[in-house]
């Protein structure tokens, strides 16, 4: 009976999809979905509050973003996404309407009109070494020519016209051997200052006009040198040695280079520790930073030093502001107990504090890496400051007056990955006493939606019936719906905070900077690496909390130890977290629960050992039951090997631990490296309900589908065409793809595209993979689609039997049976480059998918998978057309309304995420990059609901009306009766 | 004449039958070796590759030999077999394999104690190959293994599927010919040798994308189709005004059907009764 529930409901699918397109109307933007605009960690800041107009301030970002922010609010004015590989190097304003920004290493410079940020000009700069990328532009410059810019990148100095890009001279450095470290200008000479090799400085004079060098000297220090030079003032220059504890001060005087060197024990008693010279340019004076101190140290003329304060706690100092003529400030902050304290102090009068704020700072924005001040005209005429703060977990602050102005969640321009948790169940009562709550609001709500669906409303009406959809409190709600729609999304970012994002607005419902991912002396470099879903209650265990696993490492390499967090993930409270011993090389979700639903988990290090999570008793007599049944693999791109792995027994160790295991390699795959390298490996998402196992062909004739999930799918390229595209030949490229079942290491299928390149991008789903990769011959990108079928079970094909449940689909299936596939594939052109492919995933499997392509372009395509479908024929018969195989073509369409992010760019985007939800029509996706979208899709259409606008009061009211009638009718006739009976 | 034709058909059946057999064993693959235990040799297992002659007259052959090792759950691997095959260069100078034989060693008592240590435990019967033939064992060898209680059938049967690059081999599919199913029961094999199959595999061509001129020409036009939203029917757009309309409709309907037989009604005497029947309808 189900069985025949099922395939009416599939046939019911088949006749609602038969509209290919999936598009939106202009008043339902926004309903469903939502867009956050980032920008990313910022690293430099410029603000531009002279004139009148707008004040805004101009950042460049660590996810290669420039922008203009207003300083009032916050808001993006403009933004520009550089791709991933054009770093920021400088950031400046010249002529007072162009924002200059140097990037990629310091070959591009490009000028964008500060208003509204179009690009005015982009000129290359030519340069064979790598360097130190500087920006400079002069200020004090006589006006009677070009503004010009400095630029210093790839060895070589750069003069270039501020107006229109054009490169006015070049001097080039390279042969001279030297690191250049600085700039100095005099009226129309510019100084360079730098090292060749590490103990000797250069001194070069230049015309500023032309380019001639007009004086070279240079000076042979006492001793190796540690770390960058630093610029004190105009001639003056400090730098460490190289066992970082004395102080060579390095003075030009007419040209006459001169050196002093100090001792830091000289300054401080206690020097144990390593000393950093801070990059803060400040007048005269220079900061030094030990042992959690922070040195001001001022430079005299004479070259001496002379320690100025001592800070302690110090999170970060400023850049010198010139406020008047020869009146410089600068700011740092400190921290204090539970609070900030920012001081703004002038550099030559060091007595009294231009200011002094106490900020109450949200702890779980961590320390302050960065602090840029601002200076403006208070009403009673003195200088006021403002400063941006970049935090610790990339969130902007603007503080102003003591208090933060606004504040910008920019930690989550770089999710790094995303999980899903489900909202508490909704609580009697609760309910009730908001709907009385806002009775009046609902029931003019309602008047106004009847107004609009009878059109009778007004412009303003239908404004604010627009408004009432778009902040219907229904989808913001924090309890768990009917459907399934309201859920959280908790991603970890870079920075290492986990925020929980509501699906139904997008805000941040809790956020918490983890204290494993922060850095410490036990840990220098945390990087956060996976988020997973550790406890998911349901049935027995409702009334816990569910809670994730955060997987992060102390460092770069591999080899660096593990830490985990687990997090609550209704409240944000870190339950636990742990330090370990161990490394990790990749965390493996077993199929297993405890009782209280803690998923188990092994964690695999580089020295071939399996460690158990949770540590408990119970876990590891669960893992000992099916401990023969636990299989991995993995992939060794370098090498070009693929193994598989299973667990042998506990670990022979010195120190005991019951909680690691040993194991094993199964099989092995070897590529030749001389032929092939690994590009690109997918596996199925282990979560994935399949629906069917069968497939119902034109003819009655039933496909069963291989559905395993233990395959992976391999993509390998020719070594010489591993690079770009365009470097290698059609003749000397190829691509090989495999399938391989990774529990014994079969190679199910293999084939190979001749003529062709990566990068390839590739999903795998049910039975069928899909991936993308270019064509060198054809010039095209292009998609292969390649299906899975398994002959072994093709006797039991009768229909009939198939629905009365006379199969042999029950009996269980072994990775060791001989398996006895065919594969069906095909390949179409498709016209983008591609950025990363999803699938649409429903709650029971039974709805249609779709690809969802991240494009070149930064838009979610939404492509129905019947396009992708390797049956599609020249000219489909009439059955097959019923069946809806699309005739075949030879590229795929892009149909411009599926497009699910609509009108809408996710900048920067770099991965694509799907979610049931529980109603079966239904998929939530969620697309993050420097931005963030999220939106529902149904790729059948909402075949089991009814749409979001329709109106029950209308049906109500219909049917009150008619109620109404019919009574009204009644009396009237019973007294027309009576009227006729009196006659 | 007739004769001839007779001879000539014979032939022809016998060819055809022959190739049939061989192509029932050994699946759809191009090249195939197969032998028997080496102590129960199989009697059809030397009928392939006698057809395939036609290939090695172009190009230089040399026989070559691989080994074949293999290990019992986590022993050290030791030397199981020969594998050796006809080492093709083209004209191009790719080189292949073909005729690929094998001959299994006899199981020498410890490792028949071995074997049954196995069986008991469920444990891994593990094989590898070297990674190159040229040169073995190339840069790793490549290791295959399977749960020791599928092999046992009537003797020992094993199944390998060498998927090849070149002189390169890159995978091993070994396993049982047949079904494995779990939970896998002891049980014993009738004879302690090995009855092998073993397949070559090269990789296969992609299928090329068609190309169609007209789209190449139309191919702007083809991207921009629109597929037009559906118009919604007019019976869904305008339901809630017909429901009642029609309700009118009837209204009016069953009124104006009434008041004819009113008005013929008062014409006629004594009315008093079929009033009361035509009130009735009308209540209705």
């Amino acid at each position: 009976m189900a069985m025949a529930i099922r395939v009416f409901l599939i046939f019911l699918l088949s006749l609602s999809s038969t509209n290919l397109s999936y598009s939106l109307y202009e008043d339902q933007v926004g309903l469903m979905d939502w867009h956050q605009q980032y920008i990313g960690k910022v690293k430099h800041a410029v603000f531009h509050t002279q004139k009148t107009g707008r004040k805004r301030v101009l950042v460049s970002t660590e996810e290669n973003v420039v922008a203009s922010l207003d300083l009032r609010h916050g808001e993006i004015f403009w933004r520009h996404v550089l791709g991933t590989n054009d770093v920021i190097n400088g950031l400046d304003i010249a002529l007072g309407k162009y924002v200059i920004t140097l990037s990629s290493d310091g070959s591009i410079l490009r000028a964008w009109n500060l208003p509204d940020g179009q690009m005015v000009w982009e000129s290359p700069l030519q340069g064979s070494k790598d360097s130190k990328s500087i920006l400079y532009i002069p200020k004090n410059l006589k006006a009677d020519k070009d503004d010009l810019i400095l630029v210093l990148g790839r060895g070589c100095l750069h003069a270039v016209s501020s107006i229109d890009g054009e490169i006015l001279w070049r001097k080039d450095f390279t042969d001279e051997s030297i690191e250049v470290g600085h700039f100095i200008q005099s009226t129309d000479t510019i100084y360079i200052a730098g090292f060749g090799g590490s103990s000797k400085f250069h001194i070069y004079g230049l015309n500023a006009k032309n380019g001639e060098l007009l004086k070279n000297d240079h000076a042979k220090l006492p001793c190796d040198t540690f770390g960058e030079l630093l610029s004190v003032s105009g001639d003056k220059f400090v730098v460490l040695d190289n066992l970082r504890s004395k102080i060579l001060t390095l003075i030009i005087k007419n040209g006459e280079i001169s050196y002093n060197q100090n001792h830091i024990s000289d300054l401080i008693e206690d020097s144990s520790g390593q000393a950093i010279l801070l990059p803060s340019r400040l007048p005269e004076l220079f900061a030094l930073r030990i042992n959690f101190h922070v040195l001001l140290i001022k430079v005299t003329n004479g070259g001496e030093l002379v320690l100025v304060d001592k800070i302690n706690n110090a999170a970060a100092v400023s850049d010198a502001l010139s406020i008047s003529e020869g009146q410089h400030a600068f700011a740092f902050a400190q921290h204090g107990d539970n609070k900030v304290h920012l001081f703004v102090k002038d550099v030559s009068d060091w007595n009294g504090d231009l200011l002094k704020e106490s900020i109450v700072i949200d702890h779980q924005r961590g320390n302050i890496d960065k602090i840029f001040i601002n200076n403006y005209v208070r009403t009673d005429r003195s200088h006021g400051f403002r400063a941006l703060m970049a935090m610790e977990d990339h969130s902007l602050l603007l503080v102003q007056q003591g208090e933060i102005v606004w504040s910008r969640e920019d930690g989550l321009a770089s999710v790094i990955d995303v999980t899903t948790s489900e909202l508490p169940v909704e609580k009697e009562g609760v309910f009730v006493a908001k709907v009385e709550q806002n009775l009046f609001e609902w029931l003019k709500g309602h008047m106004l939606k009847l107004k609009g669906t009878l059109m009778i409303a007004s412009p303003e009406d239908v404004v604010a019936i627009q408004a009432l959809r778009l902040r219907s409190s229904e989808k913001s709600k924090m309890t768990r719906d009917h459907n399934g729609f309201r859920k959280l999304l908790i991603v970890l970012t870079r920075a290492g905070k986990v925020f929980a994002l509501h699906t139904g607005d997008g805000r941040v419902v809790w956020s918490i900077l983890l204290r494993t991912l922060r850095k410490s002396e036990v840990c220098e470099y945390p990087v956060g690496l996976n988020i997973y879903q550790w406890q998911v209650p349901h049935h027995h265990a409702l009334d816990e909390n569910p809670s994730v696993l955060v997987v992060g490492r102390c460092g770069p390499n591999q080899a660096a130890p593990v830490v985990l967090s687990f997090i609550d993930a209704f409240t944000g409270e870190e339950l636990n977290s742990l330090s370990l011993a161990h490394t990790v090389a990749h965390v493996i979700p077993l199929p297993y629960t405890d009782s209280t639903e803690q998923r188990l988990h092994l964690i695999i290090d580089v020295n071939q050992r399996a460690y158990l999570y949770p540590r408990t008793q119970e876990a590891i007599d669960i893992l000992q039951r099916e401990f023969s049944n636990v299989y991995w693999y993995s992939v060794e791109a370098d090498i070009g090997v693929i193994r598989g792995h299973t667990l042998k027994g506990k670990c022979i160790h010195e120190v005991v631990d019951e909680y690691c295991f040993d194991f094993r390699d199964l099989w092995s795959i070897v590529f030749p490296s001389e032929s092939e390298k690994i590009i690109a490996t997918v596996t199925r998402k282990s979560n994935e309900v399949v629906h069917t196992q069968a497939k119902v062909m034109t003819d009655y004739d039933v496909m069963y589908k291989y559905i395993s999930k233990n395959v992976l799918f391999v993509a390998n390229a020719a070594p010489k065409a591993r690079g770009e595209i365009g470097t290698a030949t059609p003749e000397e490229a190829w691509l090989v793809i495999y399938i391989i079942d990774t529990v014994t290491g079969r190679i199910l299928h293999r084939m190979t595209h001749h003529g062709c390149q990566g990068p390839v991008h590739a999903v795998f789903s049910e039975n069928w993979v899909v991936y993308h990769y270019f064509n060198l011959r054809a010039h095209r990108y292009e998609m292969s689609v390649v299906e899975v079928y398994d002959q072994s079970r093709a006797d039991s094909k009768d229909v009939w039997k198939f629905v009365l449940g006379k199969h042999n689909l029950t009996s269980p299936i072994s990775s060791y049976y001989r398996p006895d596939i065919i594969t069906k594939s095909q390949s179409y052109f498709f016209t983008h480059s591609v950025k990363s492919i999803e699938v649409t995933s429903t709650a029971k499997g039974i709805t249609s998918k779709q690809l969802l392509i991240g494009t070149i372009g930064d838009q979610v395509l939404a492509l129905d998978k019947r396009f992708l479908d390797p049956r599609r024929t020249l000219n489909p018969s009439q059955a097959e057309k019923e069946e809806g195989i699309i005739p075949l073509t030879d590229s795929l369409p892009i149909i411009s309304q599926s497009y699910i992010t609509h009108s809408l760019k996710v900048e920067g985007l770099r991965g694509i995420i799907t979610v049931p939800a529980k109603l079966e029509s239904t998929s939530l996706v969620f697309a993050y990059g420097v931005d963030l979208f999220f939106t529902q899709i149904a790729p059948s259409r909402t075949y089991d609901s009814l749409t979001e606008d329709f109106s029950y009061a209308l049906l109500l009211l219909t049917i009150v009306a008619l109620v109404a009638a019919i009574f009204v009718t009644w009396v009237l006739s019973e007294r027309k009766d009576l009227q006729e009976k009196w006659r | 004449m007739v004769a001839f034709r007779l001879v000539l058909a014979v032939t022809l059946l016998l060819t055809h039958s022959f190739a049939f057999q061989s192509d029932e064993l050994l699946l759809d693959d191009d090249e195939f070796g197969l032998e028997g235990g080496a102590r129960s040799p199989d009697s059809q297992s030397h009928s392939p590759s006698s057809s395939r002659k036609r290939f090695s007259d172009s190009s230089s052959d040399s026989k070559i030999h691989f080994s074949l090792q293999h290990a019992f759950g986590d022993s050290d691997f030791s030397d199981a077999g020969n594998f050796s095959a006809r080492l093709k260069t083209w004209s191009h100078g790719a080189q292949t394999l073909t005729k690929l034989r094998f001959k299994r060693d006899p199981l020498t008592d410890a490792e028949l104690k071995k074997f049954r240590e196995l069986l008991q435990g469920d444990d891994f019967y593990r094989i590898r190959l070297p990674s190159n033939v040229l040169s073995p064992p190339g840069k790793e060898y490549i290791i295959s293994s399977v749960k020791a209680r599928c092999l046992p059938g009537d003797g020992l049967e094993e199944h390998f599927v060498i998927h090849m690059e070149g002189v390169n081999i890159l995978a091993v599919n070994y396993g049982s010919p047949g079904a494995c199913p779990y939970p896998r029961q002891l049980k014993l094999p009738g004879k302690w040798s090995f009855k092998s199959h073993t397949v070559l595999k090269n990789s296969e061509q992609a299928p090329r994308t068609p190309i169609f001129a007209e789209d190449v020409l139309g191919g702007e036009e083809g991207e921009g189709e629109a597929v037009k939203p559906i118009e919604k029917s007019f019976w869904a757009k305008y339901w809630m005004y017909l429901i009642p309309l029609g309700l009118i409709v009837m209204n009016a309907v069953t009124q104006a059907m009434n008041m004819p037989e009113e008005q013929a009604g008062a014409q006629q005497p004594g009315t008093a009764v079929q009033r009361g029947a035509s009130s009735g309808a009308r209540r209705r």
